[in-house]
């Protein structure tokens, strides 16, 4: 049984004029331990997809249809209290911006204890205990003093230091992490992630990362959707997406790297931008950007089907690989 | 720490020192003092005498100078009605009108705080919808009106409550006598307490539940959630304190502002307290009343506001006294 199953995960936001969807029968998997890396413009539908694994959404966003399960139980129609109980216990969310995420008026101590209580029958030195346990896990110096301290009374990579620590205080099975480190300093970027993937690889947790960062998905995670406009269009695993990816979008991207690029050069970005959901063509939602798009792409979405060695979502594909794909066995 | 507080002091002796210049300026441009004191008989030459004995022919500065060292010694002149000092005649009005300050602000702490908060979570509930349409009517119907209402109402109309005075009050020490300690002087300050709160009310609501729907709408609401926060503990440890905090600043300043509110109440219930006083200082030209009574209610207002930005510094972690002081 896998820990996580996604079918037809499809999100939508009541607006006046109408409903929009922002996320369209989005399907995945995820094994115990496994660590897949979400990747896609901003507004494609990443931290959607997130929110909606958690049960969430908060309106005008609603899941209007398919189902998610977690541990072979249904999470969509779990009754609050029930979804509680797992929500920061077997399933926990790591969010953007540490400088927001913590109360500003609870100390860390009150924030991570309050945590430990909402799921087991602890005393209050118990539970501080754990939490200076794990603040040393995330390589905090004197956890006992960090305890006592506010938030504004700590930098910005010793808050999500702080935040991985109170994701861990239960021991979840699945940890979502929505661009955890994009609102730091570089330098301390690599840091966090580093520490985010020793710690999944030691206690075998599954994660979910969230990120528009190619290289850190690649670093990071076994496993990767590309995602576009509210739909998967490309997944697979990650090794397999970065050397040899068969979507267009998705090599748009990867040629986009700085890594691809010779000193000196621009980057080489996709033209144009995603379409804004209220405006998403009825074709393939990439075809307006893309070079090779003919007339089925204008007129019918594409199925994500097998190819090659992950799943794809273009008509094209065939005679985009094609050429390569004999030359390589030939 | 110790250089806020010092910093706020000085801010607050130099607004003393304007309202004082103020007063006297009333004092020395309202109603002529000579004939107060000693009316229309006597000689002209006579007139001349007391007003240099006064020293009213002294020049401007000389005489303010005189005017705020008495008013530092506690002398802001005698009130031409009483006979008495009138920073006298006021403290002894004064405890009635703290004590309807203090029911009013009873009041708005009371209902405020689960009203705005449960309008904010229930935003779209009947009972919601009904105080916020309810405090928009109670902003608007000026206290007077609402005053009487209140008597032809719940006095007139059911004869509950009484309609005037303080009744039975109970006495304290020195000039305080209280209405909160039997049953008389309660059902006696009711109705008061409640007019003199039906502005404030609606309006402090207002202001917590827009302050609470913000924070409800924040990032570490939403990761309260996703930690698995009850949301009982979401809304009144994670969220209330947050919404409290610029709750406090205003509602200090607006206590303040209350003890000067106070005119219209006391008048339409003819409670004895110094706003009653005030309007009567007023229609005897009383001036030396009505400037005293401008500066006490300016210290209480300057002392209220003082008080509050400290406690505002105590209570909020992230407001470091030490660094606003420097
Ligand atoms: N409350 C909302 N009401 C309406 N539309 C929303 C709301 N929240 C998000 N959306 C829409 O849903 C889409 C997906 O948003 P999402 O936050 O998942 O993007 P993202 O991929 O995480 O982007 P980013 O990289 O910027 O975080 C966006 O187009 C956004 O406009
Ligand atoms: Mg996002």
């Amino acid at each position: 049984m896998s820990l996580l199953s996604v079918r037809d995960l499809t999100v939508k936001f009541a607006m006046r004029d109408g409903n929009v969807t922002a996320l369209n029968q989005v399907s995945f998997d995820l094994a115990r331990g496994e660590r897949l890396g979400i990747v896609g413009e901003s507004g494609a539908g990443k931290s959607i997809t997130g929110f909606s694994l958690m049960n969430l959404l908060s309106s005008p966003g609603y899941i209007a249809d398919g189902t998610i399960q977690f541990q072979g139980q249904d999470i969509v129609n779990l009754p609050d209290a029930k979804m509680r109980n797992i929500r920061g216990n077997r399933m926990a969310m790591i969010f953007q911006d540490p400088m927001v995420t913590l109360n500003p008026v609870l100390t860390i101590g009150q924030q991570m204890v309050e945590t430990l209580k909402a799921h087991r029958r602890l005393s209050k030195a118990e539970a501080e205990q754990i939490a200076i346990m794990k603040l040393r896990q995330v390589y905090i110096p004197s956890p006992e003093e960090r305890l006592m301290q506010y938030p504004h009374e700590l930098s910005g990579g010793m808050r999500q230091r702080i935040v991985i620590a109170i994701v861990l205080l239960l021991d979840p099975e699945l940890i979502i992490a929505d661009e955890p480190t994009t609102a730091l300093d570089v330098t301390i970027q690599a840091d966090i992630m580093e520490l985010l993937l020793e710690l999944c690889q030691s206690a075998k947790v599954g994660l979910i990362l969230i990120t528009h960062d190619l290289g850190v998905v690649s670093q990071m995670t076994d496993r990767t959707l590309v995602m576009y406009a509210g739909r998967i269009i490309e997944a697979g695993s990650t090794r397999e997406i970065i050397n040899d990816p068969q979507h267009p979008y998705t090599q748009g991207l990867i040629n986009a790297l700085p890594q691809q690029t010779a000193p000196g050069q621009r980057l080489k970005q996709i033209p144009g931008s995603m379409p804004s959901l209220t405006a998403v063509p009825k074709g393939c939602p990439f075809e307006p950007r893309c070079a090779f798009a003919t007339d089925v792409c204008r007129s019918t979405p594409p199925e994500i089907v097998r190819h090659a060695h992950v799943e794809v979502a273009c008509h094209e594909v065939n005679r985009l690989h094609a050429p390569q794909q004999e030359g390589q066995s030939a | 720490m110790l250089a806020y507080l010092v910093k706020r002091i000085f801010q607050a002796i130099g607004v003393m020192f304007v309202i004082s210049l103020i007063g006297f300026a009333i004092q020395d441009n309202l109603g002529d003092p000579l004939r107060e004191l000693v009316g229309q008989s006597v000689t002209e030459e006579v007139r001349q005498e007391l007003r240099e004995e006064l020293g009213l022919n002294d020049s401007f500065t000389k005489q303010y100078t005189r005017f705020l060292g008495n008013a530092l010694h506690g002398d802001l002149g005698t009130s031409y009605f009483f006979k008495e000092p009138a920073l006298d005649v006021i403290l002894k009005k004064l405890p009635a009108t703290l004590e309807l300050v203090f029911g009013a602000t009873l009041i708005i702490v009371c209902l405020s705080v689960p009203l705005g908060v449960m309008t904010a979570i229930r935003p779209n509930a009947i009972l919601s919808k009904f105080i916020m349409g309810a405090s928009i009517i109670g902003i608007s119907i000026p206290v007077f009106l609402t005053a009487i209402l209140m008597i032809y109402v719940f006095s007139v109309g059911y004869g509950w409550l009484p309609s005037f005075g303080r009744g039975d009050v109970v006495h304290v020490f020195g000039d305080w006598d209280t209405n909160f300690a039997n049953v008389d002087g309660l059902r006696h300050i009711i109705m008061p307490s409640f007019a003199l709160a039906s502005i404030m009310l609606p309006l402090f609501v207002r202001l917590i539940r827009a302050e609470m729907m913000e924070v409800l709408q924040s990032e570490y609401v939403k990761y309260a959630r996703a930690k698995g926060i009850r949301p009982w503990r979401i809304y009144f440890v994670h969220a209330l304190k947050n919404t409290l905090l610029p709750v406090i600043t205003v509602g200090g300043v607006q206590i303040g502002t209350m003890v000067a509110y106070t005119i219209l109440t006391e008048t339409v219930f003819q409670w004895p307290g110094m706003g009653f006083m005030f309007l009567e200082a007023v229609n005897r030209v009383d001036t030396p009343l009505i400037v005293a009574y401008l500066i006490v209610v300016g210290f209480i207002f300057v002392v209220t506001n003082t008080v509050v930005d400290l406690i505002y510094g105590l209570v909020n972690p992230t407001v470091k006294l030490a660094r606003l002081g420097a």
